[in-house]
């Protein structure tokens, strides 16, 4: 219970333990502490901001969606319309196209006729001459008769 | 202890370890409380430096392996332990103390860490460490207290470190002449400057007293509230050593609820000398008195 040099002892510790504290306790931790807390500000502004981001990368997808569709859309309807045009074109050359064969060959077959006629007609003049010379028995002269034969091949 | 009196168990157990200059002239142990009240000053309370070195260095060996492995990321166990008394100090700095002072915090955090650890050993049965020393040394006199916070010389220690930095701030931030005004002028001051020559040893009583009140209050408190403390504890002892069963039934009813108790006064010990260390330092840092 005697005061005596035990406190200067005490006092001499006291000291070397507080600048020990001092020197190497505090500032790593406290350094850390407040590294820490910085960390988490940044931690937590980072999130909502991505939260933003992604709320905005959703509404973009979403309206480049709906123009996707849209777009979608208006080709499909522009194909079709497309595909119709097409069909009645082809259809519109191929009656054309049929017209003019069939006219043609109707031409053709006017000629056939015409010329078939036509030699059928000299024919039928030869014959009947043919047969009028063996009927009178004389030779009809081709020229004087050329009137009388083809009126008659005419006829036919 | 069976021959021993009550009365010489507890005077043996309040009697420091104490190393000194002896009769003969020869420096050794004290063997007798006389012994070491002859010593005068210049002696040593071995047991006392003793503890508190010790529970000082686990105080900063725990510490600074925390602060050595201190990451930004997440903390482990330790780490985490450490924070939370940091930041609990740190947090009671911030309240009191407005300045900005390196010292302060980490004064503050060695002050609550080191005399709650102090104060601990009152937690450990009465008989069993000075009962290991006796054994160790063979010597069945040898005197051992284990609480440092129970012996004066330990807390005044601290308490006049604090006032010294008390004293040191004040004239720091003051400077001399603030310092002595504040002593002097305060708190009866006067515009006639005859009076005012009058009040000035007045106040310099008054204010001089609540001064050295400080490190004086700031060491018996402490001192007094662990010295009641062991002292009872040491008290409960005895009930164990009257020999009779109902008595030492009782005493370990009463050995546990006293130390139960005493856990929260240790712990408020500890706090109360660091809110007052930053306190009386804050009060020291301010300029308007």
């Amino acid at each position: 219970m005697n005061i005596n040099a035990t406190l200067i002892g005490q006092a001499v510790a006291f000291f070397i333990f507080v600048m020990f504290c001092m020197k190497f306790v505090w500032p790593p931790v406290i350094t850390a502490l407040q590294e820490r807390q910085k960390k988490i500000a940044e931690g937590l502004d980072a999130a909502s901001r991505a939260a933003r981001d992604l709320e905005l990368a959703q509404e973009k997808a979403g309206q480049q969606l709906r123009e996707a569709k849209a777009q979608a859309a208006e080709i499909i309807e522009q194909a079709k319309k497309r595909g119709t045009q097409i069909v009645d074109e082809a259809r519109e050359q191929a009656r054309v196209e049929a017209d003019r064969v069939k006219a043609q060959a109707q031409a053709e077959i006017e000629q056939e006729i015409n010329s078939v006629k036509d030699a059928l007609r000299a024919q039928v003049g030869a014959l009947a001459v043919g047969g009028a010379e063996k009927i009178l028995g004389v030779s009809i002269d081709q020229n004087a008769h050329a009137e009388l034969v083809s009126k008659l091949a005419a006829e036919i | 202890m069976a021959e021993q009196t009550a009365s010489g168990y507890i005077q043996h157990h309040l009697q420091n370890l104490t190393f000194g200059k002896l009769p003969s002239g020869d420096w050794g142990f004290a063997h007798t409380a006389e012994q070491a009240k002859e010593m005068g000053f210049w002696a040593f309370h071995v047991d006392t430096l003793g503890w508190s070195v010790v529970l000082g260095l686990v105080f900063i060996l725990i510490f600074r392996m925390a602060a050595k492995r201190a990451t930004s990321g997440q903390p482990g166990g330790l780490q985490n332990f450490v924070e939370v008394m940091i930041e609990f100090v740190d947090g009671s700095v911030k309240d009191t103390f407005h300045g900005r002072n390196k010292l302060i915090a980490p004064l503050a955090l060695t002050i609550f860490v080191w005399i709650f650890l102090m104060n601990l050993m009152d937690l450990i049965p009465v008989d069993f460490l000075p009962v290991l020393a006796q054994k160790i040394t063979g010597n069945e006199h040898v005197f051992f207290r284990v609480v440092p916070t129970t012996d004066p010389n330990a807390t005044l220690g601290m308490a006049l470190s604090v006032f010294a930095l008390i004293i040191f701030y004040s004239i720091k931030v003051k400077g001399i002449g603030g310092f002595v005004g504040e002593l002097t002028l305060h708190p009866f001051g006067s515009k006639n400057i005859v009076v005012q020559a009058l009040l000035i040893p007045v106040n310099f009583l008054l204010e001089f007293v609540t001064l050295v009140a400080k490190p004086i209050s700031l060491a018996l408190r402490l001192f007094g509230n662990m010295y009641a403390g062991e002292l009872i504890f040491i008290l409960i002892a005895v009930m164990f050593g009257s020999g009779m069963f109902l008595l030492s039934a009782l005493g370990i009813a009463l050995n546990w609820a006293w130390a139960v108790f005493h856990i929260l006064i240790i712990t408020l010990q500890a706090f109360i000398f660091m809110m007052l260390t930053i306190v009386y330092l804050s009060m020291a840092h301010e300029d308007n008195h």
